[in-house]
């Protein structure tokens, strides 16, 4: 049961990352090329200052996974979730929800693939917060 | 640097569940035991470097700087809190050194103090995720437990470190805790209890993670000049190093190595001129069983890879070549996330002054201490020494 | 039919069906039904559930994020009107067009809303959609028709009433576009026969009054008006695809009005995956476009309860070849699946409600 709706984020700070999570934008080192899941003005690599918004490609593959059991109070009666940091086939990395399968049906290396879903909710009254998650490619 | 500072005084309260004290509460009771270890008053305090990663999340409450120096009766003090996720106190231990060092202050306090279980534990584990990247981490249901899961499963398949393994470090910090008054658990656990205890975030099960605790450490600074005015048991500061690393564990190149840690470790040997050998004693982060052979790792006590060996050969166990959290570590101690980093201190200063007690680790010289804040992404390394050399 | 202007196209399809599952036998069993009667009765043997973390606005996006890689020569800036039809939208207020906007790419110049006439707020969207096509008022529109259809506990609907959508890119015809618009026509009256009210969770309908007065007469008037309109026979059609709110209505209709059943066969997935109501004709006509070739005449016929119709004659085009393959079809979605059962159903559904 959901207590407090104080330390959830309200729409302003949903609305200025959701285009972002709802099509995969990262950001591109112009000079060095690494590729970042977050909002980046300089680059961490190499220290540039030019970067540039791009579309992430939606397939990659496992880097690590675990399965979360013990939820934070946002995804009580979630059950349990996997979470995996996956590699994307132009080598960024980022932190999703692997959807659609049991934890057997994955390891480190299966490939997958970018699907819209619900993340989450302020309140049963307030606003739903969608982005993208993966599944197993099949 | 090296050896200009020296801890005079040290205090802590028990680690664990204070339902009836409150945050205030825990800091003025540690601070009262340090100052009567110091033998000082608290007009002789001259800045405060308080450290804490999240009053206003856990109890609505922020400015605990000008607080807790008003409920010491010394509102007035120059007082602030540092705030590093985990690793907030020993930051404030850092930040209260530098303090002394750089001459502006002759005594100075630093402590550590946070109050987890006045909210349910999903709510707890709401707010410990604000350590993570909240927006690209955190968002998607990232925990604490999940991010350490992460590391711990490329550490199995990199390196070969078993699940046995990582239930050894468990079994062994719960076996120093016992040793230990003020730890949360003071019970032995086995291996088989470990890898029975339910699931929190495979592979990782809930006797492999530290728990949620309340309460409070503190530790007074003084010049190493003026340190024997107080104390016959002066223990100086040797090194002191910072680190840091990505926020979010996926814009690592390489999970499995706390780059934050090998940098802050660097800093700390080399001021403090020694190498990992020569460190007798160590308090170590180990938030999760996984953390600490990260750590025997990153500090150099193993190379990338072996820390499992270590466990396996009862290296880092009260008795052996380098015995690692005699207090029981986050495990068994309790690990109330603003205290943890001057809890170590503490640890490591009872032991340099041979006052451990049942686990006293026999001649030790030297201490290291080693505090993370979330996943990594800030470190903060201490190297203490019975001499000022 | 005469468009002023251009005629209108499809340029891509896409549909997206949840993974999960359900047996009849399972929600029978709950009510101490006869499973074998059931499934008998309705000609449906398991129906889709939508996964927790899904709902309406996730399998627009998804079904629409398929139509568009379709539609390659499509760019998302140049759709200029995105219209979704559904009766289940998370939120009541606040339209689902402009986070499928947001998702897309879309750029600030569009016409957006949402539709609501029961299950044909699908074809309601396509046909706003088609019209501003074929004015000239925009190049590319986009329409999607997608539920997680509601039912209350207990009530015969649960069988039958289950999640899913379709979405269509629509544009002038072209050498490029897969299939045009032939004719439309619609019909509608004032018939209560399946109704939600405002602060009601579930609908409400009233059992066989949904058949014949509702269902069989607003669909046989709207495909009779439009044959006649344009001096078309059954026989003139590969494929019909009526509204299939279980696997026996659309044959009976369909033998009824002259049609064969492998006509109606190919795009009838009510038996194995259920009625998404606005996305339950349009997922049908996807079907068919998944397996039609060049050169072959369809006729869509969605029904809405409340009452209405909307009768399509679509004619497939060379470019529908090339197609197919670019974005996973309807069978990729049926055949992907996972079983669940009754409380899990619940869980996922809301209706164990939790605060």
């Amino acid at each position: 049961m959901r207590v407090s709706s104080m330390s959830v984020p309200k729409s302003p700070r949903i609305w200025q990352l959701a285009e972002r999570r709802y099509r995969l934008i990262g950001t591109k080192c112009l000079k060095c090329g690494r590729v970042f899941i977050g909002p980046r003005k300089v680059c961490p690599q190499c220290g540039s200052r030019e970067l540039q918004d791009v579309e992430l490609p939606r397939r990659g593959r496992i880097y690590s996974y675990t399965v979360v059991r013990a939820p934070p109070m946002e995804r009580e009666n979630y059950g349990p979730y996997i979470i995996a940091i996956v590699e994307l086939e132009n080598g960024c990395k980022l932190t999703t929800e692997i959807v659609d399968c049991s934890p057997e049906e994955i390891d480190i290396g299966t490939e997958v693939e970018a699907v819209f879903r619900k993340i989450g909710e302020e309140s049963k009254s307030g606003i739903i917060y969608y982005g993208c998650k993966f599944r197993p490619v099949k | 640097m090296r050896g200009e500072v020296a801890v005079i005084g040290v205090g802590m309260t028990r680690f664990g569940e204070h339902w009836d004290k409150q945050l205030r509460d825990l800091f003025v009771e540690a601070t009262l035991e340090a100052l009567e270890d110091a033998r000082i008053d608290l007009k002789d305090i001259k800045a405060m470097f308080i450290g804490n990663m999240g009053s206003g999340m856990w109890v609505e409450q922020e400015h605990l700087g000008p607080l807790l120096a008003d409920y010491l009766g010394v509102p007035g003090i120059p007082s602030v809190k540092v705030e590093s996720a985990c690793a907030s106190s020993g930051m404030a231990f850092r930040l209260g050194v530098l303090a002394v060092a750089s001459g502006l202050y002759d005594i100075v306090l630093v402590g550590g103090v946070e109050k987890m279980t006045d909210v349910t534990t999903p709510e707890s584990t709401h707010h410990l995720a604000s350590a993570a990247d909240r927006e690209w981490e955190a968002f998607y249901g990232v925990t604490f437990p999940a991010l350490f899961a992460l590391i711990a499963r490329r550490h199995m398949k990199q390196y070969g470190t078993t699940r046995e393994q990582l239930a050894k470090v468990a079994v062994k910090n719960h076996k120093h805790g016992s040793y230990n008054p003020k730890a949360q658990f003071q019970r032995p656990i086995t291996v088989e209890e470990v890898l029975s205890s339910p699931l929190v975030a495979d592979p990782l099960r809930l006797l492999d993670c530290s728990p949620i605790s309340d309460g409070a450490a503190v530790a007074i600074l003084a010049r190493a000049d003026i340190a024997r005015k107080f104390t016959d048991t002066p223990v100086y500061v040797l090194g002191s190093g910072v680190g840091t690393d990505t926020i979010a564990l996926h814009d690592r190149d390489d999970i499995t190595v706390l780059k934050s840690v090998v940098l802050a470790a660097k800093e700390a040997y080399s001021m403090a001129k020694v190498e990992p050998r020569d460190i007798n004693v160590a308090e170590v982060h180990d938030c999760f069983t996984i953390a600490e052979i990260l750590a025997y790792e990153d500090l150099g006590f193993a190379k990338k890879g072996e820390g499992g060996k270590l466990i396996d050969e009862g290296v880092t166990e009260l008795g052996g070549r380098i015995p690692v959290n005699p207090s029981g570590g986050l495990k068994a101690k309790g690990h109330p996330v603003g205290a943890t980093g001057v809890a170590q201190i503490v640890e490591i200063v009872l032991q340099l002054r041979n006052e451990a007690g049942k686990r006293q680790v026999p001649n030790a010289e030297i201490g290291l201490t080693q505090n993370i804040g979330g996943s990594g992404a800030s470190c903060v390394v201490h190297i203490l020494g019975a001499r000022r050399r | 039919m005469k468009f002023n202007g251009e005629i209108p196209a499809i340029y891509g399809w896409g549909s997206y069906i949840p993974i999960y599952r359900i047996r009849l036998d399972e929600i029978a069993k709950a009510w101490g039904e006869d499973p074998d009667s059931v499934k008998r009765g309705l000609q449906v043997e398991e129906i889709s559930v939508r996964g927790l973390d899904e709902d309406q606005v996730t399998i627009a996006v998804n079904a629409a994020w398929n139509a568009l890689k379709r539609a390659p020569e499509v760019n998302p800036k140049d759709i200029g009107a995105i219209y979704v039809g559904s009766e289940s939208k998370p939120y009541a207020v606040k339209p689902t067009a402009t986070i499928v906007a947001a998702a897309i790419g879309a750029s600030v110049n569009i016409r957006a809303a949402d539709y609501e006439f029961a299950c044909k707020a699908g074809t309601e969207a396509l046909i706003s959609v088609m019209a501003q096509v074929a004015s000239g008022m925009i190049r590319y529109g986009l329409a999607i028709g997608a539920d997680t259809s509601q039912s209350w506990p207990g009530d015969v609907l649960e069988y039958t009433a289950s999640a899913g959508g379709s979405a269509f890119v629509v544009g002038p015809k072209s050498t490029s576009s897969a299939a045009y618009f032939e004719a439309q026509y619609s019909v509608a009256t004032d018939t209560p026969d399946f109704w939600r009210r405002d602060e009601v969770k579930y609908p409400r309908h009233m059992g066989r009054f949904t058949g014949e007065p509702a269902y069989f007469k607003h669909i046989i008037l709207a495909a009779k008006e439009l044959m006649e309109r344009e001096g078309l026979k059954p026989s003139d059609f590969d494929y019909f695809v009526p509204h299939q709110p279980n696997g026996s209505f659309p044959i009976r209709v369909a033998l009824r009005l002259g049609f064969k059943l492998e006509q109606v066969k190919p795009g009838l997935i009510a038996p194995i995956v259920g009625n998404f109501y606005s996305g339950s004709s349009l997922t049908g006509l996807s079907r068919v476009l998944d397996i039609a070739k060049p050169g072959q005449r369809i006729l869509l016929v969605s029904f809405g309860s409340g009452a209405g119709a909307d009768a399509f004659s679509i004619v497939t085009q060379d470019a529908i070849e090339v197609k197919k393959g670019l974005a996973p079809t309807v069978d990729y979605h049926i055949n992907r699946k996972k079983y669940v059962d009754y409380v899990t159903y619940l869980r996922n559904w809301g209706k164990i409600y939790w605060v």
